[in-house]
């Protein structure tokens, strides 16, 4: 049995390589209509009317929808609510009511027989808006009480994470040290767009939607809810989705419109977002302001870290809540020892698209904050960077350890081994000592190059999920889960999980993601969570399926079940190996009388529901080698390096894979993406021209380095999550890479690290020298 | 609504007269009125690539490439590159390297990068790494980081077996 570990091809290959991948395109219903939404061109306005006449009268426009026709409809709520925060004021409906509050806010859906006419028809939609002033900054607009939230004022809530006497730790400290950091707008943009089909059968008066992918059991109950629709007169099918990086999948707007528009006709309806409406439409993410306090005794320890952030939410609260928020505030500390520390993040709304939870939220804004002004201290103290991180990481002698927070209600156990360790291990496999002597070097002869490192702690596995097993006559055996495939290899890491229970090869299991009439109740594909939390449920519902198989093949071969072994998808008896049975006859004989009068549930169907008692903490480091070019201002890596932690790879070409994909996308949200405004609010990046993500020849050689020192401990399997470790420590190694490179004695003040910004720091510092 | 365009076009292999509209897109006729959904559209502005058909041999972004404007070629695209017909054709050997180097994740660019890569191992069988990375920064991967799709390309064109004529 050697499925697990090993790095097998992956079964969604073969058919995504013929091109005949299933994305929500790709589902054409008979009789279906097209769905086009009409958005706000403003940033923040009154809606004092609009007129859909000609729209409705254009050749093929079926119906045309606004607020109007939405009366009563309660808005999209969040799925994760927050203690202490009301976001009612702040949660959006599905067309806009009374106001807009971003460009992009939905004003009216129209539906038409063709795509075509359907766009057409929504370009005659007649807005009449009196334009109100916009707020674009989180910080200075956090006072503010704008009339489109009725009353209610601009800052939602406040997360506040506190353990330790952290005044006190600072009254008490030999050196303190401050710094103030922005992080830009930046998503996960994956390169399908948003979509989604639903379907009436007015004959079963149930709903089929296909497309849902993160969280379908969650936006089935949203559906069911808003609809007045009873949960299991939903179906939600899954296809194969162009990525998600947290962004897709959660329920918007349109997520409404599509169903409801089915109900309402009676028809098939399609919804395909453009590109210019996605980067305007779905979330944004990573827009915060921090100001972070460090205090340090006289031998460079760390007493302290005091934390306030600003996070510019946008225009409403989407169905996240405050995940950002708390996850930004809770692991502030990252993987140091921190006696007392206090973390708290203002959520803000101003008038840009609303934000979500983007592949490491929360980390990739305080992994860079925290990380920036480490290197900050380590030059004001007069101390080595890589020392002074030596000097206060969490060592084995002290893991696991409990930090006196909790984390959406778990309590906050750092379940690692070492950090120490890992940190020292990773460098001397990078040479990151020989990146910082050639950095060194080439500065001697004129050039900006310098070296950065960052060290990490992450969080996987949350909640609960649930999976069943089945073997049937033939022998053919199926897992369905709640998971969703979004391009990380989750069903081949699922077949692998099975295929090790049975001693089968991994191409032979079949595996149905997040279908809610084969599986009641699923979690989803969020936070690192699908194998850790999904596949530790199917691993029991396998193993379920294994004892029955072993009770009723002992009845059959005359032996004991604790005689039988697995082998090559057959119980045999230990040492007889030619008395043996394979899993299909198993099966079979399940359905005859001798065994359904044992009153089980007939055939060799095993159920598996995991919930995770805690988060586990993975942990890593993150190096960089950056050039500056000194007439441009452009930033270029030299070499970038990962090592992680995964406590137990079940693929490790798939755990690879994310880590390396994660960090060139947060190579993307330090160097090149940014979603801009003007100053009225209007979005300057609406194309993937303007939006840059990196391309081939943007990147250095990437080394990646999975480490499986620390088995997970409160899993069975050992795993702990690989989503985000990749992204999560990107800005903050590449802004002391650059840091290092301009020698810079402030900080870099903000990212991404465009060119301007960068030309701005060598001339501050060429302006300081001259002072000198 | 404008008055249907006559237009004549092989499909791999297969012709086609068909009448549409002029304003469609080739990647919009692939996909609808021919079913070639392998072809996937990530952009609409010829950012990403993964739109990518061989018109003539040629890699087009077929996205910005309006039906019409094909009438009389030879179009290529991912469903072409499976050898033998049938769905039970072996995998061809850009494919199969794609899949032996991990070089997909969600694979909706996968098509894209193809038929990108298949047109340069026509006309430049010898490519090295330098000169495949550089074609491959014509399209856009939000996934893999690129790097595997660059070694999947690199060890298809060391094992010298892309196919030189397309169907």
């Amino acid at each position: 049995m050697n499925a697990i570990g090993a790095s097998v091809p992956r079964l969604e290959d073969d058919r995504l390589l013929r091109g005949l991948g299933r994305f929500h395109d790709e589902i054409v219903r008979p009789g279906q209509l097209w769905l086009r939404v009409v958005r706000s061109p403003v940033a923040h306005a009154r809606i004092r009317g609009i007129d859909t006449a000609a729209a409705a009268a254009h050749p093929g426009t079926v119906a045309v929808l606004t607020a109007a026709d939405l009366a009563g409809m309660p808005p999209v709520p969040v799925r994760q609510p927050a203690p202490g925060i009301d976001f009612a004021p702040y949660l959006q409906s599905a067309l806009a009511d009374g106001h807009v509050r971003y460009v992009g806010d939905p004003v009216a859906a129209v539906l038409s027989e063709d795509p075509y006419l359907a766009e057409d028809a929504a370009e005659l939609v007649a807005l009449d808006l009196e334009e109100l002033p916009v707020s674009l900054d989180a910080r200075t607009g956090a006072d503010l009480h704008p009339e489109s939230l009725r009353g209610a004022g601009a800052t939602v809530g406040t997360v506040d994470f506190a353990y330790g006497d952290v005044d006190a730790a600072f009254a008490a400290a030999a050196h303190t040290v401050t710094a103030d950091l922005r992080v830009g707008r930046h998503s996960g943009t994956p390169l399908e767009t948003r979509g989604l089909v639903a379907e009436w059968d007015a004959r079963a008066h149930r709903m089929t939607v296909w497309g849902a992918t993160k969280v379908p059991y969650v936006n089935r109950r949203i559906t069911a809810q808003m609809l007045g629709l009873a949960e299991h007169q939903i179906h939600m099918l899954e296809t194969d989705a162009g990525g998600s990086f947290g962004i897709r999948g959660e329920f918007y707007p349109e997520d409404l419109l599509v169903p409801l528009l089915a109900l309402r006709t009676g028809r098939p309806v399609k919804w395909t977002e453009d590109r210019t409406e996605h980067l305007v439409a779905a979330n944004h993410a990573r827009e915060q302001e921090h100001r972070i306090e460090l205090a340090f005794d006289a031998e460079h320890r760390l007493l302290g870290l005091r934390g306030e952030a600003w996070m510019d939410t946008g225009a409403y609260i989407r169905t996240h809540g405050a995940v950002v928020a708390v996850l930004t505030s809770a692991m502030m500390s990252g993987p140091y020892r921190i006696p007392a520390c206090r973390s708290r993040v203002h959520i803000v709304t101003t008038n840009k698209t609303p934000v979500g939870t983007y592949r490491a939220p929360g980390r990739f804004q305080h992994n860079f904050v925290r990380e920036h002004a480490m290197d900050l201290a380590a030059d004001r103290l007069g101390v080595d960077p890589v020392e002074l991180r030596r000097i206060n990481l969490l060592h084995g002698g002290e893991l696991p350890q409990q930090r006196p927070l909790h984390v959406f209600g778990a309590p906050m156990l750092l379940d690692g081994k070492d950090h120490l360790d890992h940190f020292d291990k990773s460098r001397e496999l990078f040479g990151y000592e020989a990146w910082r002597e050639e950095a060194r070097q080439a500065r001697t002869q004129g050039r900006l190059v310098g070296a950065g490192c960052a060290v990490i702690l992450e969080k996987a596995g949350l909640g609960h999920d649930s999976a069943v097993v089945d073997i049937g006559a033939t022998g053919a055996i199926r897992v369905a889960m709640g998971g969703a495939n979004v391009g990380q290899g989750v069903e081949t890491v699922m077949a692998q999980i099975v295929a090790e229970e049975f001693d089968v090869p991994t191409e032979s299991v079949a595996v149905v993601l997040s279908d809610t009439d084969i599986l009641a109740d699923g979690s989803g594909t969020f936070a690192s969570r699908t194998t850790v939390v999904g596949g530790t449920a199917v691993k029991l519902a396998a193993e379920q399926v294994l004892a029955k198989a072993r009770r009723v093949a002992a009845v059959l071969l005359g032996t004991g079940p604790e005689q039988l072994v697995v082998h090559a998808g057959c119980l045999a008896v230990d040492g007889e190996p030619e008395r043996r049975i394979a899993f299909g006859r198993v099966a079979a004989a399940c359905y005859t009388p001798q065994f359904v009068r044992t009153g089980e549930e007939p055939g060799l169907i095993g159920r598996g529901t995991y919930a995770a008692g805690a988060m586990t903490y993975p942990y890593g480091a993150h190096y960089a080698q950056a050039e500056v070019d000194p007439g441009t201002g452009a930033v270029r890596l030299l070499r970038y390096a990962v090592s992680y932690e995964i406590g137990r790879a079940v693929n490790p070409a798939l755990v690879h894979a994310q880590i390396l994909g994660g960090t060139v996308q947060g190579i993307g949200g330090t160097l090149l993406e940014d979603f801009r405004y003007d100053e009225r609010g209007l979005p300057l990046a609406t194309t993937l021209d303007e939006y840059r993500w990196p391309r081939a020849g943007d990147l250095p050689d990437i080394r990646v380095e999975i480490f499986e020192d620390a088995p997970a401990p409160g899993n069975p399997l050992g795993v702990r999550g690989a989503g985000e470790g990749g992204t999560a420590g990107v800005g903050a190694a590449v802004a002391n890479a650059v840091r290092d490179a301009l020698g810079l004695t402030g900080t870099v003040g903000a990212l991404p690290l465009h060119p301007d910004r960068v030309m701005a720091l060598i001339r501050a510092t060429d302006e300081e020298e001259e002072a000198i | 609504m404008t008055t249907p365009v006559p237009l004549e076009l092989t499909a791999n292999g297969a012709a086609h007269t068909l009448a549409v509209d002029p304003r469609r897109s080739l990647a919009d006729v692939l996909r609808r009125d021919l079913r070639l959904t392998g072809t996937t559209v990530g952009c609409e502005t010829g950012a990403c690539g993964s739109c990518t058909v061989l018109v003539d041999g040629e890699a087009v972004r077929s996205c910005l490439m309006l039906a019409v404007q094909a009438d009389g070629t030879a179009v290529e695209t991912v469903e072409s590159l499976a050898e033998g017909a049938g769905p039970d054709a072996e995998l061809g050997s850009l494919q199969r390297s794609f899949k032996e180097h991990f070089a997909l994740q969600c694979g909706f660019c996968t098509p894209g990068f193809l038929m990108l890569t298949t047109a340069l191992l026509r006309k430049e069988p010898d490519a090295d790494r330098a000169r495949i990375t550089e074609c491959a920064a014509a399209n856009l991967c939000r996934c893999t980081g690129y790097e595997p799709i660059v070694d999947a390309v690199e060890a298809a064109a060391r094992r010298g077996a892309v196919a030189l004529e397309g169907a």
